[in-house]
């Protein structure tokens, strides 16, 4: 089965480090077929680099199944790129045709400092979770799983939010690199569940606290973060934050 | 001689007795010891966040840019544990049995018993720590069937377990490193075990931000590194798994054991071209639900939908009636691969057969009829029923194969073919999973010690938790109550000097190679070699010629390697390079292994023995052994056998017909 294969110019963001400035390149590659991922695109751009003796582009991937949350590409004005509910390392070259531009950038956020060319610094979620993002059970102190049950409806919703993949395209896409997308998704994982509950009070006021430490901007209420998301994580776990967050501050003892 | 420090007295009660025998470290003592863990997957993960909660001062170290994208977030369909909530007849006796068999009769049954023991611990840990696993409508833990099983034991959170098992160790460790007692190393790398007077106490580290090296002590060093299957080049792997830290270990005096070892999964997307840079895996769970078939007809170039029935060949339904779609993983890619080869493969490559859904959603859809009373529903609605319930289950698994093949699977067959997907062999452990070198233990995948010769679905996550959370924290007290008697050594000690003059030296040696071959195009060449001689299928003539073109192939990456970029910056290439010239040495040693190994067991299918109906024919009385090599210079190990024995269980040919 032959497959059309394209010709494409791609504009690319270089930056030796985190302490220089960056800027855009353009790069010719040919004869790339629909059937690649876009990351595998981008190997062939790589190797066409060391075959010039020139250093190849670095960008984040790993399990390119999308699922470790890793890659991380701004393309065309999208995080992840155009096609809905996706990874960049999902994304396939049926999306372009012939001749088109690709315009690929990091992710632009405060705080998210961009390392190399692609490569932007993520651990400001790490942090988030750190100041709450998790149950305080130690190992050994478990009782029988099924002792405790739980509706199957709230197991679900929890679920969906606990498929949130730690990307960071919410924050990309959002004009106020806002994280809200990201720390709604974890504090409605653990506050639909009653093992989240003890906790729930504490964990939602010092999750906050830490995001705005971190010099993530404020929720717009656009929704371009649920828009952009990988996961489909819904707009109304941020609604079930700002719920959290005000019973929180009405109840809070001190 | 290999001592595997297996407890004496009956099966049953081994581990119950080591853990109340084995010696402790008092509170006190914990915090001044501390303890490196390499890998952050559910094996190390866990073993970090449990080493904290006990007190020990633990360093974690990982490759990525954060715990949580560790290649254990991609299993898709589950983990097993002898809960028996079905009433199905489970027990811990049974998945033990189970796992044994499983693994073709070549892992050790007082690991295999333990790790069936804690099974059901590590359920509740995981509802405890808010692990959103699927539930039935009364709020109790769903199950479902795996391969190479008759009863339903696995737990899952839709078609991804992995990720919700590893956010729940991710948030554990996370929460030790608030408190202080894990500090965590990210975007490093393990390059060189340092030893003194033959014990280990540090590692040197590569900060891959900026390139630096580190030196960090550690009374003791865990590698939770997870598989090799990378070797191949294209497997279900992440791109970064890689064996780098267990080879540094094993060059430093760990054996590595049973290297041939290897998971070939049957149900992946099959490679679309030469531009392939990993392959996807389609959970396991399919197999429950779909059914495999090729053409009964060779060559036959019709739609799959213009096939009728009666012209279709369900070939594992056909040949193994009692377990039909849900034979263990080596056989069942081992059947594809023999219809592929006899000519009745389908697509473009005809390296492909179909995983077929439309039974299921028929039968489904009838199910969802019933419910409503109706029995004159129309068809189409029964099959639109039927697509809504199969969407509900493997949705995302659908999903990902339309994205990755533009083919809709709810319309058409998927078409699958087996691909590498997990290494049981790995470095040699004793029952403590401790290694051959003093105070270096190895954990989940990254071990040899559970899955013999062949791994059961969902059993992966099941001994990385296993590891992590209720193996090592006892094990390692026993090494450790002695270790209080000795100081913490500065890092300054001559041993770290040297250690990381002999890491910079080889990375300048790489660097200044300056030849005119990239990294990725070596990698390709040695997965081509490995695939093809060292594959599915091996004979004693390929695996000879294979030796002979490793090591040409090494000379030549050696003299003609091309690594742009600086060494003390962010350098990808420079990251790969030292890692492929680790899979190189890797990929000798496995075909050493492969062509010793005079039998066919497990994932290693030696052609010259089988029965004469193609299945996998062991020599119990010459191989019933675990084959430990230990590093004596360049291209030269020296074979150590550890003799499995079986007290409880008796070996006898696999049989899932």
């Amino acid at each position: 089965m032959a497959h059309k294969s394209m010709n494409l110019t791609l504009k690319v963001w270089r930056q030796k480090n985190a302490k220089t400035t960056g800027q855009f390149e353009s790069y010719q590659v040919k004869n790339i077929s629909e059937e690649m991922s876009f990351l595998e695109m981008f190997d062939v751009l790589n190797e066409q680099l060391v075959q010039e003796n020139k250093e190849p582009i670095a960008f984040d991937h790993d399990c390119r199944e999308g699922i470790c949350g890793m890659c991380s590409m701004y393309i065309d004005g999208k995080p992840h790129g155009p096609w809905q509910a996706n990874t960049t390392c999902q994304l396939h070259m049926r999306a372009f045709k012939d001749g088109d531009t690709i315009t690929v950038e990091p992710w632009r956020a405060n705080a998210f400092p961009v390392l190399k060319d692609l490569v932007v610094d993520r651990t400001s979620f790490d942090r988030i979770i750190q100041a709450g993002g998790y149950v305080s059970v130690n190992t050994g102190n478990a009782v029988d799983g099924n002792s405790l049950p739980i509706n199957k409806n709230a197991a679900d919703d929890s679920f969906a939010a606990a498929m949130c993949i730690g990307c960071g395209a919410c924050v990309a896409a959002c004009k106020n690199s806002s994280a809200m997308l990201f720390l709604s998704a974890k504090v409605s994982h653990l506050a639909l569940l009653p093992q989240g509950d003890p906790e729930r009070s504490t964990r939602v006021m010092n999750m906050v606290a830490q995001m705005d430490k971190e010099g993530f901007g404020a929720c717009t209420n656009t929704g371009a973060c649920e828009a952009t998301c990988p996961k489909e994580i819904s707009l109304s776990n941020i609604a079930r934050l700002n719920q959290e967050y005000l019973l929180s501050s009405l109840t809070a003892s001190n | 001689m290999l001592d595997a420090k297996i407890p004496a007295g009956p099966l049953e009660s081994k581990w119950s007795d080591y853990k109340g025998h084995c010696k402790l470290v008092n509170p006190a003592n914990k915090r001044k010891l501390e303890v490196i863990v390499v890998g952050t997957g559910l094996a190390g993960a866990s073993a970090a966040a449990t080493l904290g909660e006990l007190g020990y001062k633990v360093k974690a170290f990982c490759f990525q840019d954060s715990p949580r994208r560790a290649h254990s977030i991609a299993a898709q369909g589950g983990i097993n544990a002898a809960k028996n909530y079905q009433n199905d007849g489970d027990s811990i006796f049974r998945l033990f049995y189970d796992t044994i068999k499983g693994g073709d009769y070549r892992a050790r049954e007082a690991n295999v018993h333990r790790l069936s023991e804690v099974s059901g611990s590590i359920i509740d840990q995981c509802v405890a720590q808010g692990v959103p696993f699927a539930r039935e409508y009364g709020g109790l833990l769903s199950n479902r069937s795996f391969g190479g099983t008759q009863v339903q034991r696995t737990f899952y959170a839709a078609g991804q377990t992995g990720q919700q098992l590893l956010i729940g160790a991710y948030q554990a460790l996370e929460r030790q490193v608030a408190l202080g007692n894990v500090k965590m190393y990210a975007r490093h790398e393990m390059l060189d075990i340092v030893m003194v007077e033959g014990k280990a106490r540090g590692i040197i580290a590569r900060n891959l931000v900026n390139g630096e090296l580190e030196r960090h002590f550690g009374s003791a060093v865990l590698l939770c590194t997870g598989g090799y299957g990378n070797v191949f080049y294209l497997s279900t792997n992440a791109m970064g798994s890689n064996v780098t830290a267990a080879w540094k270990a094993h060059r430093k005096g760990a054996a590595f054991a049973n290297p041939c070892f290897t998971q070939i999964h049957p149900t992946c997307i099959p490679v679309s071209g030469d531009h392939q840079s990993k392959l996807t895996l389609m959970s396991e769970s399919l197999r429950n639900d779909g059914r495999i078939w090729v053409p009964a007809k060779k060559d036959d170039s019709r739609k799959p939908n213009e096939i009728p029935e009666q012209e279709r060949d369900y070939y594992l339904e056909r040949r193994y009636p009692a377990f039909g779609n849900l034979v263990p993983r080596d056989v069942a890619s081992r059947a594809a691969k023999e219809r592929c080869d006899a000519g009745y493969g389908v697509g473009s490559s005809k390296q492909a057969v179909y995983l077929d859904y439309a039974a299921a959603i028929e039968r489904y859809g009838k199910i969802e009829a019933s419910k409503q009373g109706n029995d004159n529903v129309p068809k189409e609605e029964i099959i639109a029923m039927g697509k809504q319930v199969v969407k509900e289950k493997y949705g995302n698994l659908f999903d990902m194969y339309q994205k990755i093949t533009g083919e809709n699977p709810y319309e058409v067959p998927m078409r699958i073919y087996p691909a590498v997907h997990y290494t049981m062999g790995g470095l040699w452990v004793d029952y403590e999973l401790q290694t051959t070198l003093s105070g270096v233990y190895a954990l989940g995948e990254a071990n040899f010690s559970d899955h013999g010769a062949n791994r059961l679905g969902a059993s992966a996550l099941m001994q990385g938790l296993a590891d992590g959370y209720f193996v090592i924290p006892y094990t390692i007290g026993n090494y450790l109550a002695d270790e209080i008697y000795n100081k913490p050594i500065s890092t300054d000690h001559p041993a770290f000097v040297e250690a990381e003059k002999a890491v910079s030296d080889r990375i300048s040696q790489l660097k200044n190679i300056n030849g005119k071959q990239s990294v990725e195009s070596f990698h390709k060449r040695l997965g081509k070699i490995m695939w093809d001689k060292c594959g599915m299928a091996r004979n004693k003539e390929g695996l000879t010629e294979a030796i002979a073109e490793i090591q040409a192939l090494k000379k030549e990456f050696w003299s003609d390697v091309r690594i742009p970029g600086e060494i003390n910056e962010m350098n990808p290439e420079l990251d790969k390079a030292n890692r492929v010239a680790d899979f190189i040495e890797l990929g000798e040693l496995m075909c050493i292994d492969a062509l010793n190994r005079e039998e066919s067991c497990g994932g290693h299918f030696r052609e010259e023995f089988q029965t004469p109906e193609g299945e996998a024919l062991r020599d119990d009385a010459k191989f019933m052994y675990v084959a430990a090599w230990e590093f004596a210079g360049e291209s030269n190990w020296n074979l150590q056998k550890e003799p499995l024995v079986y007290d409880v269980i008796k070996p006898s040919q696999r049989n899932y017909k």
